[in-house]
């Protein structure tokens, strides 16, 4: 969707600082050649930058600034080097060749508003193969080979899947770079070759399962769906037919080391080396929020796309807490982070970089920053323009005399004011009892003035008989009509109930959606070990073109080139943001889970009596009762029945 | 006598219309006694609201009426409470003529025995009086109107009350001796519920009475007659089962409807005797023990058939009763209907043996389904087992009524043939006892 496409931030560089050398890191090239001018041409200060070129130059000004692609949901690197308006020389991209296969590493760190702090790694191997043709691919070096056999094997076209611990907290936090549900989420493109796509669903689930030691061995058609239009693909290839697509989620999956483990050694430096390095177990999940993910998928190779190659992207996204991990004080360290500093990059990696944000404190007055780093970058990250310092582990310099780097950020006020994020939501159960009830889910639009659609997706387990004709929408006291609706009612113990619906949401406005349910008793099996703690039902998805917060400004007066400012929409006008609400933990009536033989036996017995009675009736008929003989003449009979003689 | 029913139907009338208009229609058609799913009024518009979205109503499982049904209710969606009221009114009007139909044969029968001097002398005061069986009829409209059980289903829309309208003109038509209506209506009930096809036996009892067709086996007449019933019957069956098809357009709707009410999916609680024992089962006894369950409703056919062959009417009320105490999805409104027969079998009160306990054991139940209910599902304090035990007691209840019924109706049939006072052989009095 509107995911591909978004990011380039095109920059110039300015070079400064004597004695760096900066390879403006060679890009990969990027898939739209068209946003190169538009991006071009508001950067004032040009100086240039030829690809590839190693260029030194007087230093201009204290900092660098450096073509940076940013990492963002929709994940399109954009490359770099652009020729510039002063500069004379005027060069096309110039296509380098590239190797086969091309690892890269990251991490972004941003201090949030709350305190607390956000890292965010991201590794990414690229490869240029077609696991689709006939041959088979034997040979893998930096892709790892258990999923490259799991592409080829399930024909896979794109595989998206994270696991998450711990609820993001959009409005303290803003919007993620990956945004994830809690628990497992696994949704895949297969190719349109495949003909079984539930048979080969359930396998490539549970083969999914071995890789990362999750419980997605649980996904099955109860918890499927096929989303219409709220799950596009992110990579190339234009086949939507949601037939080939399948999502679920796991709500209740618990993410800790042993799904960290095996997603660590996916990585070509495993832990060894790198960035990986800070990835140890009894850190990251000590933290507020934890969310790995692998990606894959197929991109262009370059700009023309003539040749394709397939994308791993891994990423993990930490949220320390300030005052578990920091102990209160604001002072942050890659040591305090992940007790562990860095000496080198991955070799095999063609990048590694570490970005830290520094948007909020551009004069150093909120925090500083120590080592200070020469390199700076800036780019458009979720509609908004951020700035970046950017640490090269490439360059030995960076790691300075004492061969390890520890950048430190320590705050000077702990004041600062996060801008509302756009779009926000959130969800809850409400009504009382364990017969009916009714979810509510509030989707905020904090635009001061524009309105855009949301693509709101809902899964919910049969067990919860949804009732459509209860959905109400409002926003602002009115009825709201999606004007797009997709529903499909559940099948018990089959598969779910799915509602996709297309909402327009009025600026600065909250839109709520609610629907009545009805709990089902299940049977005394079907209950979790833990019945009495409730039953999970899987975030809300709620996807949307988002109008960007640069946009947005309406800060005429702000110290900007004239010819930059007349048309509002001068930089992309929205971008994509997925957003996800938190699972919900409902009650369901139980049966008293000790008693099957009672009931089996009293329900039984109640059915006896009926038919005893009916039977007694029915096969019986009305005499009259002689009185019994006594007990000697009894006794008498019988021994004259022994004998032969006619009794008495 | 056209007056005390006008003022019975108009009483009716306006008790319902007042309960709609209250507050309390909305806790009722909630209560889990009154609707099941297959009944529920909110499943209905839940189908109506899939149709509008262009969404097979049988695609999913919340909506189990059957295809007549919900179209039906697409014309009819706004003047629901009307139906509701006129499917009442029908049902009671329809059972106030049945009745009336039959006190008339009754008293024509016994009017031949007695000049056949076919009863003993001492059975005189077993002999019913016309005096007597004049408000039958009213007792029985009145019995059905205005029984808690009618209003609650009534007022909760459940589907139940037209389900025992169609019954309702199924025993109408018999008692008249019209044999296609009969045959129509049959198949209309038995389409709406599988379970009334049961009651298939006693009407071809009925109407070969009716038509002194001797129940033989070897008589031609006999076969004839079966095989014209039940080609009618079929017939219409099938017309429906195609029409439904056609204005669906698929075949969904069988397993939906009818693989529901057989394979009891869905163990929302309710009054009968399913929900907790398959809630609780083994999961690899369960086919077993559904088959047996089911089997049970129907097995009862044949031996009362057997039994109760000179007597059909009283037949189609133990089958009612049957049904309504075994099927799947029980609610209150199938008891009210063969509730409704009881004042039929006044005459029929000495012969009771515990009538009075009975009672009482119904009542109290009845107003315990709420409370327990209360407690499992909002308080909190009580768990299944308790609700679970009140649908036991009143399911035995409702056994032991309709057994007593037909041991009172089964002993006062003794007594004509053989006299009301028996002396043994020593002279004393005697007692009856089943051997």
């Amino acid at each position: 969707m509107a995911a591909h496409g978004c990011n380039y931030s095109a920059l110039l560089l300015i070079i400064c600082s004597v004695s760096v050398f900066i390879v403006a890191d060679s890009q990969d090239t990027t898939l739209s050649g068209g946003h190169h001018a538009a991006a071009v041409e508001d950067n004032p200060q040009a100086a240039t930058e030829a690809a590839g070129k190693t260029s030194e130059q007087p230093a201009v000004e204290e900092r660098s600034w450096e073509a940076t692609e940013v990492e963002e949901a929709t994940l399109h690197e954009a490359a770099g080097d652009k020729q510039d308006t002063p500069a004379p020389e005027t060069e096309a991209p110039s296509p380098v060749p590239q190797p086969k296969d091309d690892f890269q590493e990251e991490l972004v760190i941003r201090p949030l508003h709350s305190g607390d702090i956000y890292a965010s790694f991201q590794f990414r191997t690229l490869w240029e193969t077609d696991f689709m043709s006939g041959n088979k691919v034997s040979h893998y070096r930096l892709f790892p080979k258990s999923l490259g056999q799991v592409i080829s094997k399930f024909s896979v076209r794109e595989l998206h899947i994270s696991f998450t611990q711990g609820y993001w907290r959009t409005m303290q936090w803003g919007q993620p770079f990956q945004p994830a549900p809690p628990g497992a989420e696994l949704w895949v493109w297969f190719q349109d070759s495949v003909t079984d796509v539930d048979g080969t669903w359930k396998e490539l689930t549970n083969v999914l399962s071995g890789i990362f030691c999750a419980s997605l061995n649980f996904i099955d058609s109860t918890n499927t769906v096929q989303p219409s239009a709220s799950f596009k693909p992110l990579g190339i290839g234009n086949v939507t037919d949601h037939r080939f697509l399948r999502y679920a989620t796991l709500p209740r999956e618990i993410v800790c080391t042993e799904n960290l483990t095996p997603w660590k050694k996916l990585l070509p430096c495993g832990s060894k080396a790198g960035l990986t390095v800070l990835l140890k177990s009894e850190k990251l999940f000590h933290s507020s929020f934890h969310s790995q993910a692998v990606h894959i998928r197929p991109v262009c190779q370059d700009w023309q796309c003539k040749t394709t190659s397939w994308e791993l992207r891994q990423t993990l996204n930490v949220v320390f807490d300030l005052h578990t991990s920091g102990q209160g004080k604001r002072e942050w360290s890659l040591f305090k982070m992940f007790s562990r500093t860095l000496t080198e990059a991955c070799p095999l990696a063609s990048s590694s970089k570490i970005y830290i944000d520094i948007t909020d404190d551009p004069q150093g007055e909120l925090f500083e920053l120590s080592p200070a780093t020469p390199l700076l970058s800036q780019a458009m990250v979720l509609g908004d323009r951020r700035t970046f310092s950017v640490y090269d582990l490439m360059q030995p310099v960076t790691f300075g005399t004492v061969r390890s780097l520890n950048p430190l950020i320590r705050w000077k006020s702990s004041e600062g004011d996060m801008l509302r994020p756009l779009l926000h939501a959130e969800r809850y159960v409400a009504g009382y009892g364990l017969q009916t009830g009714e979810i509510h889910t509030l989707m905020y639009n904090n635009h001061p003035y524009r309105s855009f659609p949301v693509l709101l997706l809902d899964t919910v387990p049969w067990y919860l008989r949804l009732y459509i004709h209860t959905l109400t929408v409002t926003s602002k006291g009115k009825d709201n009509k999606p004007s797009y609706i997709h529903y499909q009612p559940s099948k018990d113990r089959l598969r779910p109930h799915l509602l996709e619906m297309l909402v327009q949401l009025p600026p600065n406005s909250v839109t709520e959606v609610t629907v009545q349910f009805e709990r089902a008793l299940l049977k005394w099996t079907e209950y979790t070990p833990d019945p009495n703690h409730g039953f999970y039902v899987g975030s809300s998805v709620i996807s949307s073109l988002v109008p960007s917060i640069v946009a947005m400004d309406t800060n005429i007066t702000m110290d900007r080139p004239l010819f930059s400012s007349f048309f509002p929409c001068k930089e992309e006008s929205s971008f994509f943001v997925r957003v996800y609400t938190e699972p919900l933990l409902v009650n369901l009536p139980t049966p008293d889970f000790s008693m099957p033989y009672n009931v089996i036996c009293l329900t039984c017995t109640v059915v006896a009596v009926g038919y005893g009675s009916l039977y007694n009736l029915l096969t019986r008929s009305f005499q009259i009762e002689e009185p019994s003989p006594g007990l000697a003449k009894r006794l008498a009979n019988i021994i004259r029945r022994m004998r032969g003689v006619p009794p008495l | 006598m056209a007056a005390p029913l006008t003022l019975l139907l108009i009483v009716a009338v306006t008790i319902r219309a007042a309960l709609y208009r209250s507050s309390l229609a909305d806790l009722i058609s909630e209560r889990v006694e009154v609707v099941s799913p297959l009944t529920a009024w909110k499943r209905v518009v839940e189908g109506l609201a899939l149709l509008d979205l262009g969404v097979s109503p049988y695609s999913g499982d919340v909506f189990h009426e059957t295809p007549l049904i919900i179209y039906l209710f697409h014309f009819l969606v706004d003047y629901a409470e009307i139906t509701f009221m006129l499917a009442d009114v029908i049902t009671a009007v329809a059972l106030y003529l049945t009745v009336k139909e039959y006190n008339k044969q009754v008293f024509r029968k016994q009017k031949y025995a007695l000049e056949a001097d076919r009863y003993p002398l001492d059975c005189l005061e077993l002999i019913r009086s016309p005096k007597e069986m004049f408000y039958i009829p009213l007792k029985v409209a009145m019995f059905y109107l205005l029984n808690p059980f009618t209003i609650l289903s009534c007022v909760a829309k459940s589907t139940c009350g037209l389900n025992n309208a169609v019954l309702s003109l199924f025993i109408l038509a018999t008692v008249k001796g019209n044999v296609l209506l009969s045959a129509i209506f049959l198949s209309l009930a038995t389409y709406q519920s599988i379970y009334p096809l049961t009651l298939c036996a006693s009407a071809l009892l009925y109407l070969m009475q009716r038509q002194y067709i001797p129940v033989n086996f070897r008589r031609a007449s006999f076969w004839w007659f079966i095989v014209q019933y039940a080609f009618m019957y079929l017939g219409s069956l099938f017309v429906i089962v195609c029409l439904s098809f056609f204005l669906l357009g698929s075949w969904d709707f069988l397993p939906s409807v009818y693989g529901f009410i057989l394979s009891v999916p869905d163990l929302t609680p309710n009054i009968g005797l399913f929900w907790y024992f398959f809630a609780e089962m083994f999961e690899h006894f369960r086919l077993f023990f559904l088959c047996v369950f089911q089997i049970n409703v129907f097995f009862y056919t044949i031996p009362l058939s057997i039994k109760l062959k000179e007597h059909p009417v009283f037949l189609i009320f133990m089958q009612l009763a049957v049904i309504s105490i075994f099927k799947s999805y029980p609610t209150v409104g199938d008891i009210a209907l063969y509730m409704a027969f009881l004042p039929m079998w006044s005459h029929l009160h000495r012969f009771l043996r515990n009538i009075f306990l009975v009672c009482c054991v119904l009542l109290t139940c009845s107003a315990l389904f709420p409370v327990l209910w209360h407690l499992w599902i909002y308080a909190g304090s009580a768990n299944s087992n308790f609700y679970y035990a009140i649908t036991l007691l009143f399911n035995v209840a409702q056994i032991l009524l309709v057994s007593d019924y037909f041991y009172a109706f089964l002993r006062r049939e003794h007594h004509l043939c053989y006299g009301l006072y028996l002396k043994r052989k020593d002279g004393y009095e005697a007692t009856l006892v089943l051997k």
